[in-house]
């Protein structure tokens, strides 16, 4: 093998946890307990978009200089969402856990890591058709600030509704999608009065702590990006943060299996990854 | 001693899949990771197809799971997938790669950062340029490259694409992959 390139590498694997090392110590963001391929690929890209020759060099830059700092936490957040993404989730969540949310006179809801808000707004549009919204409290929390700004707003682009729609119609939608918004200039404004029992808020599931007892949480596909003891203190934050038969919605294809906590939970819809907090 | 081979591949992938996995031996000392594209649909269907037909085990990645040889391993429809240092699977939900999620690039480049020399990149029939930046990148860290004969590919693009940026070290019939693949797992 061409013994530079190996070494690049090599060099890379010992360069990247000095990195995040270096942007923890610097700005109190913590990536490092990342899952190692995320972390990888995108500062790889990264290196090369900003035609640095090394991950060191690329440290010395984000040391000093505030703004790469800024578009780097760009890179290394996780902002890809829609509206009802993984449709057959929504339907299972009207058949396994809103039955149990219409029992309580108050709801209160942990949409965590929401992105851009997609996926909060259609919580909110499922939890309206169910009667269920205005006894609700969404907390919806990220720790970049700019997703949370687009997510206050609900404006989004129209490229996807197409996409939005069928995906609302899979999930059991009992309207029209198009109930729940106006089109202007290009874009899709949300009807305000979805977002008057949400919250949003910056919170990091790192480094931040349990901020209010809830009865539902959903956190999905953000775990994946996380190693597993990382997992493990986020489900322990969760556990902590979940009233007694509480609800925990992870991502389709993260799962509490060979977590420390997966006692802790009953399995409510395997497939679709609802879990339930057993009572102690 | 090569430790694993990716394959990638979209149109036309299920039938030359067809024509490769279920030549491999039941001891194939590799793991083999395949990212087709077949837009949002499940996989599920296939995967049990192949099984069936095959004696290596096959199934769809799950997050965090231990690499082990002899077993094919499919991408999550809708999920990137990549390796990870300490040998085990990584999925990801990130921003579509050549209108493709997973995308062969994804998991091109990060099994060539892995495995290095030890790897086998095969990029086979397909209609778009997703796998070219990739293969480039195994050979860039001395993996072998095989790329299917646009020839007989069903749809050229995917493998024309490649040859245009690399020269792999093997251009093949897909009848004579499978044979290539054994041959070379059987290597010191």
């Amino acid at each position: 093998m061409n013994p530079n390139q190996l070494e690049d590498l090599e060099n890379i694997d010992i360069e990247i946890p000095l990195f995040l090392e270096a942007i923890f110590q610097k700005y109190g963001y913590d990536f490092r307990d990342y899952s190692t391929a995320h972390i990888k690929r995108r500062l790889m890209h990264r290196m090369a978009i900003g035609r640095f020759e090394t991950i060191s060099q690329m440290q010395d830059k984000v040391l000093r200089d505030k703004s790469f700092f800024i578009s780097l936490l760009e890179d290394l957040s996780i902002n890809v969402t829609e509206m009802f993404r993984d449709p057959e989730f929504y339907s299972s969540f009207r058949e396994h856990v809103v039955p149990n949310l219409r029992t309580y006179p108050f709801i209160k809801i942990w949409h965590a890591g929401c992105a851009t808000g997609e996926e909060v707004y259609s919580l909110a549009i499922l939890l309206k058709e169910e009667n269920l919204l205005d006894r609700c409290q969404i907390y919806a929390t990220d720790f970049n600030r700019r997703v949370l700004d687009i997510a206050k707003l609900g404006i989004y682009p129209t490229q996807d509704l197409e996409k939005f729609s069928r995906n609302y119609i899979e999930s059991g939608g009992k309207g029209k999608l198009s109930d729940y918004y106006t089109l202007k200039y290009g874009s899709l404004k949300l009807d305000q009065s979805l977002s008057k029992k949400v919250v949003f808020a910056d919170h990091n599931l790192v480094t931040d702590n349990v901020f209010a007892e809830v009865n539902l949480i959903l956190c999905r596909n953000v775990l994946i990006y996380f190693n597993k003891d990382l997992q493990n203190k986020v489900i322990n934050l969760f556990f902590k943060s979940l009233s007694s038969s509480g609800f925990l919605c992870l991502g389709t294809k993260e799962s509490l299996r060979f977590t420390q906590l997966e006692s802790n939970f009953a399995n409510i819809d395997s497939s679709q990854k609802i879990y339930k907090k057993r009572i102690n | 001693m090569f430790r694993a081979a990716v394959i990638g591949t979209s149109y036309g992938g299920l039938n030359a899949l067809k024509a490769i996995i279920p030549h491999l031996p039941k001891d194939f000392p590799l793991a083999i990771f395949v990212v087709l594209h077949i837009g949002d649909n499940k996989n599920d269907s296939f995967i049990q197809y192949l099984n069936k037909q095959s004696k290596v085990k096959i199934k769809e990645a799950e997050e965090k799971e231990e690499i082990k040889a002899g077993t094919v391993y499919f991408a999550p429809p809708n999920y990137h997938i990549l390796i990870e240092n300490n040998s085990t699977i990584a999925l990801s939900t990130d921003p579509k790669i050549h209108h493709s999620r997973p995308s062969i690039d994804v998991l091109f480049e990060s099994a060539a950062w892995h495995f290095k020399n030890q790897l086998i990149g095969i990029l086979l029939t397909g209609l778009n340029h997703d796998g070219a930046l990739g293969i480039k990148e195994i050979q860039k860290y001395c993996g072998i490259t095989i790329v299917e004969d646009p020839e007989t590919a069903i749809a050229t693009i995917m493998p024309a694409s490649a040859i245009e940026i690399m020269k792999p070290d093997y251009i093949l019939h897909l009848d004579q992959i499978s044979k290539k693949i054994i041959e070379l797992s059987k290597l010191d």
